[in-house]
């Protein structure tokens, strides 16, 4: 059992997500950055698709009810553990009764908080994933919430610190063109190519929403509502473009003009507002 | 029929109409190909997302290859009769929008066959085809903030039945009980893509 004593801004249950449901209307959900999340059940010998916490900008603290092994991983915040500095991206023993508590990263959003046997809440649609946009899976976590912790684990790794590159400061996004880049003037996407774009402060677990020079689109008529991918780079009809992340709505009716590669994905997934980003376009897929 | 790339693990195939995005979704779910994670039909498209075990270019000749014609005719699809309260608030604007009065509005809802064509927007939205061409009214100008739940609604050649409470653009003609959305019921949508409906008038 995890007390939560602060929640922080923005802290909720993770795994990895429910696939396979889009045609109820329900999309994937899950760890924003997955490799994070994986990396932190590795490290506490979890299966890589148990639950833990996702929180943002730090500020968590939790009270372990029994001696357990956890691992922070993602955004690196400064870590103690009843009182003791603590590092990331390896496993930490935690005594009974003890209180971990997480500074705000100086780098990066997202920080994840596996626990040995992974947390135990209740999954809904066969997984244990917040999805902020269509409210569903556990709440947020609120200061008091008491959260179960299960006994899905296997032997304890022999590592003291997983090496894990550090988040790039001047981030180089891979995009591939379409699926609708013919609603757009060829000008789009070479600005897409080469200018800076600042993720702005209204960012969120949907999408990282950019402003920059306005992508211009060439076709004024509505597009008729369609499926969507993680990593789309949809183009309102302000021309500001927003990268969707893992609770992206199923569907939306406005032209993306590229996808980013799925490996540049988690490096979406923790862009700071404020921070600048720029779009590498490569050749169109056959 | 276009298939068009979306990203790395994704095939966005355009149709030539929503018959034929019902007919392809319906063949796909019948014998899925191998690698598929997700089938997201809409409109005019259908979404594949899949993993590694596949590609664009497999994907794409295996969909080319596949007979929309065959298969499961509609008596053995899933079948939802929707009882409908209608005394909707944008009842009266979809009489002055179509110039067909409101009792007659409300005869030709319920006279249709219906189908649901994909879902979306909210966890067991359903956009529900075949109405009345009659019928088809744009959204309001003006969105709700707050539509309530189990409101039935028109916007385009649709008909929308809202699960929950939230925002919401379409012009609402009634309200149902139906449950839409239940998450101890498998699967928590009522409306899934290809069940055939009516609306009937609810019995006060």
């Amino acid at each position: 059992m995890i007390e939560v004593l602060r929640a922080g801004p923005l802290t909720t249950v993770q795994d990895l997500g429910r696939p396979g449901l889009a045609h109820l209307g329900v999309g994937r959900s899950g760890a924003a950055d997955r490799p994070s999340l994986r990396l932190a059940n590795r490290l506490v010998g979890n299966p890589e698709d148990a639950a833990a916490l996702e929180t943002t900008f730090g500020g968590l603290t939790v009270r372990f009810a029994s001696a357990t092994t956890v691992a922070l991983t993602g955004a690196p915040c400064p870590v103690t553990v009843g009182g003791r500095t603590r590092d990331v991206n390896a496993p930490v023993a935690v005594r009974a009764g003890e209180v971990l508590e997480l500074g705000m990263p100086p780098a990066g959003v997202r920080t994840y908080l596996a626990v040995r046997g992974g947390l135990a809440v209740p999954p809904v649609l066969g997984a244990r994933a917040t999805d902020v946009l269509a409210h569903l899976g556990p709440a947020p976590l609120r200061d008091g919430d008491q959260l179960p912790t299960g006994h899905r684990a296997g032997p304890a790794p022999g590592v003291d610190v997983a090496p894990v590159r550090a988040l790039p400061s001047q981030p180089l996004l891979r995009v591939v063109p379409g699926p609708r880049m013919d609603w757009f003037t060829p000008a789009a996407l070479e600005l897409l190519g080469s200018r800076r774009f600042e993720v702005t402060a209204a960012s969120d677990r949907v999408g990282v929403r950019l402003s920059g020079p306005t992508l211009e689109r060439s076709r004024a008529e509505e597009l008729p509502s369609e499926g969507l991918v993680e990593g789309a780079v949809q183009v309102p009809p302000d021309g500001q473009p927003v990268v969707f992340l893992a609770d992206h709505p199923v569907t939306g009716g406005y032209p993306v003009i590229a996808v980013v590669h799925p490996v540049d994905l988690p490096v979406v997934a923790q862009l700071r507002p404020g921070q600048s980003v720029r779009f590498a376009v490569q050749r169109p897929l056959p | 029929m276009r298939f068009l790339p979306a990203g790395y693990s994704g095939l966005l195939v355009e149709c030539d109409d929503l018959a034929q995005v019902v007919a392809l979704h319906r063949a796909l779910q019948r014998t899925r190909p191998q690698g598929v994670v997700d089938l997201v039909p809409a409109a005019l498209t259908l979404l594949l997302t899949f993993d590694a075990s596949t590609s664009h270019a497999r994907l794409s000749d295996t969909i080319a290859a596949t007979d929309l014609e065959s298969g499961d005719g509609p008596a053995q699809e899933r079948h939802v009769t929707i009882e409908v309260t209608y005394h909707g608030a944008d009842l009266a604007d979809v009489a002055e929008l179509t110039g067909i009065p409101e009792e007659e509005v409300v005869r030709r809802h319920q006279a249709a066959h219906y189908v649901v064509a994909f879902t979306g927007f909210a966890p067991g939205f359903a956009y529900v085809a075949g109405g009345d061409p009659a019928l088809v009214v744009p959204r309001r100008s003006t969105p709700r903030t707050k539509v309530p739940a189990g409101s039935v609604a028109l916007a385009g050649e649709f008909t929308g039945v809202y699960p929950g409470e939230g925002p919401g653009g379409w012009q609402l003609i009634g309200r149902t009980d139906a449950p839409l959305w239940d998450l101890q019921r498998d699967p928590p949508a009522l409306l899934t893509p290809g069940t055939t409906v009516r609306f009937t008038e609810a019995r006060p």
